[in-house]
């Protein structure tokens, strides 16, 4: 199947070549951080985890949103997500990609990720979290291929399979749980100490994955012959409303339960976020821009007329992607770690090079996104032919 | 087929990466000095172990002491002549370095000629090498 | 993808093999001749159940005394000092096994408007709490931060791989990381000593109790340089001077309500 990627038009090319210069650039990056340490990025002591490591936990949420077309088609047998659970597959396996490779960026001695198994230590989160990470890329990629295979060769997929799509739900589910444990087990950390962490990654993950998914399906219908069809991305819209409303709800929980408790550790972080503390406010006009992004995005989603629009239903997911983008992957980790434990406020800001590397390993997720994506393609065209 | 000049240009670069380690280190040394025991070494004549077993196993025997002073917290080797030694690469005089003080021609001669470089030195001192 | 994961079961595989060989390598020479080598402490070693340490503020007038004491402990762990990079880039880069804190900073939930001027402008010492509990042990994905047996709360930096969940986990802020080779701190200012190794980038550290002096019968360097104003001792020991001191002086610990129960207490 692979050969399917090794034909393709200019413009294939000349995307892979673009995604290909930017991890260029990035590895020359990699190279000077391997050499100088993790000082080149904005972290610091009370800010031990930045840019790379926020960027990780959104995409985990990217990956899990591929079950939201899984469980319809598998479990509620809704046919229509029939044509683009593959879509759903591959978009998992970029986003884990993409994860696993920012995991590896953000260790100051990467070259000892081994020791991870070697003294596997059951008691650390991160330890089960590498599990679950690879066994749902490991499942994903078996899925992904086997019912792709069984489609180009006009067969239904073998019966084998079926245990393995089943065990790939509770893995998505279980990856973004486990990555909400990394976080909310923390002593002292009383802006992640929370127990709906996990369901509130849930369910913007819910949000962000199936709203880029929509905007994927757009652009493989405009750029190819193959259709995902209309009534397949209605479907994903309703689901991205209920998971954005979900998602809000569960900050306006938090907000309440900091605020109303008036205890300071736990108000401290979502001030800093909202209004600034102490005289410390990077992060005040993105965190209100997310607000107005996903309150947006619910106006438009919930209203029919809007939602059954294809260009407002395009741009109410470009909302729900950036408001859940700056939600988690920048205030979320920033925001526990401002006031630190001690009470000082150290503001955390990126470098230059920290967020071009990271744009270099989302140019290597959408590198692996466009070859998975242009072997489906390929082969629902030639089936379809 | 038209795809003479693409294979040609392939396994040359096949070719060049196949024998890019030894182009690196062309002009490199590759004669053997033999390391120098120190007077003290010699001295002693006996190391923890056997001479022709430390040769061979000196960096696993660094490696389950390493684990057994940090993690065990036991500092002292006795070995099977009742001998008492510092676990510790440079610590004191009954340390590794504390006996072969000459890690320039010691240490250092075998490993640059193996072309290995043991991080041991990354975080160790030699006691020599600083003021 | 696929193809990696075989690769690195293949490798973890042949790495397990290869470390159980060195075992048996290690071992035949150990039955060799004569008596079978062993390893054990020295024969001075402090030894203890619970090592703990009690901090008299009291005798702690000015910035001076503890300042003092943080000295000596960097210095001869080699902790470098980036004073050359700036004010900014020194603290985000900052190690510190010790440092001074302010009563409002080191205990956050025993800070109160109208607290005593005194204590209000302590300087107070703080380093790792070498907890009973300790968040950062559960944390570590490789036990390079694990618990001995007498308590102290240890790092091994050849294990560390620099994932910084510790420094998450720890509620102390007792933790600092290399984010950049400390050796050029050190060289820049020919500090470094010998006894200790230095570290290097990309690893956590922080405070060890000394317990490179405890294996030779030296108690930690700080309670050495505090004229009696640090007290060390078997927590689990009703007559050493740190139960004498818990039982007539009122103390406390910082953010007991965490339940990490540090083995640091202080004197108010």
């Amino acid at each position: 199947m692979l050969e399917t990627a090794l034909k393709g038009t200019k413009r294939y090319w000349g995307l892979l070549a673009a995604f290909a210069v930017v991890m260029g650039i990035g590895f020359l990056i990699y190279l000077k951080q391997f050499d100088f340490g993790l000082g080149i990025t904005g972290m610091s002591r009370d800010v031990s985890w930045g840019f790379y490591i926020a960027q990780f936990t959104f995409l985990v949420g990217v990956a899990a949103g591929g079950v939201m077309v899984v469980i319809p088609y598998y479990l509620h047998d809704y046919k229509k997500f029939g044509k683009i659970t593959i879509l759903g597959e591959f978009l998992a396996i970029a986003a884990i990609v993409m994860c696993l490779l920012f995991i590896v960026i953000d260790l100051g001695q990467p070259m000892r990720i081994l020791n991870v198994w070697l003294h596997p230590s059951p008691g650390s989160v991160l330890f089960w979290d590498t599990i679950v990470l690879n066994g749902y890329l490991f499942l994903n990629l078996l899925v992904g291929w086997i019912v792709l295979q069984s489609e180009r060769n006009a067969v239904p997929p073998p019966k084998w399979i079926k245990p393995f799509i089943y065990l790939s739900i509770p893995f998505a589910f279980g990856i973004h749980t486990v990555t909400a444990y990394l976080y909310c087990g923390l002593p002292g950390r009383h802006f992640w100490m929370t127990a709906i962490l996990a369901p509130r990654f849930l369910a913007s993950a819910f949000a962000a994955g199936p709203s880029f998914l929509i905007l994927l399906c757009f652009i493989v219908r405009k750029y190819t012959k193959f259709d995902p069809g209309k009534d397949a991305i209605q479907a994903l819209s309703k689901i991205v409303t209920y998971a954005i409303i979900a998602n809000v709800f569960f900050l306006v929980c938090e907000v309440f339960v900091a605020m109303y408790s008036g205890i300071p550790s736990h108000m401290d972080h979502i001030k800093y976020l909202y209004v600034g503390l102490h005289g410390h406010g990077a992060l005040v006009p993105w965190m209100w821009a997310s607000v107005i992004l996903m309150l947006l995005a619910i106006i438009l989603l919930v209203n029919p007329v809007t939602r059954r629009n294809e260009s407002v239903l395009m741009a109410a997911c470009i909302f729900v992607f950036a408001g859940t983008w700056i939600d988690k992957g920048l205030g979320m980790i920033s925001g526990g770690f401002v006031p630190s434990p001690l009470h000082h406020v150290n503001e955390y800001i990126p470098s230059v090079l920290e967020v071009v590397l990271s744009l270099s390993v989302w140019a290597a997720g959408f590198f692996v996104l466009t070859i998975l994506f242009k072997m489906a393609v390929s082969i629902k065209e030639e089936v379809n032919a | 087929m038209n795809d003479k000049k693409l294979i040609i240009t392939g396994v040359i670069i096949f070719i060049f990466i196949l024998i890019f380690p030894f182009l690196y280190n062309l002009g490199g040394t590759t004669e053997f000095i033999d390391p120098v025991l120190s007077e003290k070494a010699k001295a002693a004549k006996f190391c923890v172990v056997p001479k022709e077993d430390m040769k061979v196993e000196h960096m696993q025997i660094l490696d389950v002491w390493r684990d057994t002073v940090v993690r065990k917290g036991e500092r002292v080797y006795v070995n099977s002549d009742g001998k008492k030694f510092t676990m510790s690469l440079s610590t004191g005089e009954n340390s590794c370095l504390g006996c072969h003080n000459n890690k320039a021609e010691f240490c250092d001669r075998c490993h640059d000629y193996a072309s290995v470089r043991p991080y041991c030195w990354d975080c160790h001192t030699d006691p020599k090498e600083i003021k | 993808m696929e193809n990696s994961r075989r690769k690195f079961l293949k490798v973890a595989g042949a790495s397990a093999l290869g470390m159980g060989m060195a075992g048996t390598a290690v071992r035949a020479i150990a039955s060799g001749s004569g008596n079978k080598p062993k390893t054990m402490k020295n024969d001075n070693a402090l030894t203890a159940k619970h090592w703990g340490m009690v901090i008299d503020t009291r005798k702690f007038k000015s910035h001076k005394d503890v300042q003092k004491l943080i000295d000596v402990c960097h210095k001869i762990h080699n902790v470098p000092d980036f004073e050359y990079l700036g004010e900014h880039k020194q603290q985000m880069h900052e190690i510190k096994w010790m440092w001074e804190e302010e009563y409002k900073h080191a205990f956050t939930d025993l800070n109160y408007k109208y607290v005593n001027k005194r204590v209000e402008h302590l300087p107070f010492l703080v380093l790792c709490n070498h907890c009973e509990n300790p968040p950062c042990v559960k944390a570590c994905p490789t036990k390079a931060t694990f618990k001995r047996d007498d308590g102290i709360v240890s790092m091994d930096f050849h294990r560390c791989i620099g994932c910084r969940f510790c420094m998450a986990a720890c509620p102390y802020g007792s933790r600092s990381f290399n984010f950049r080779d400390p050796r050029a701190a050190l060289n820049l200012k020919e500090e470094t000593v010998s006894g200790f190794p230095t570290r290097m980038k990309g690893v956590v550290e922080k405070c060890n109790f000394c317990a490179e002096r405890l294996a030779i019968g030296k108690k930690p360097a700080c309670v050495e340089a505090s004229n009696g104003a640090i007290a060390f001792g078997d927590l689990e020991d009703p007559e050493s001077d740190v139960r004498k001191l818990l039982e007539s002086n009122y103390t406390i610990r910082r953010k007991q309500g965490m339940g990490t129960e540090p083995s640091v207490y202080y004197i108010v």
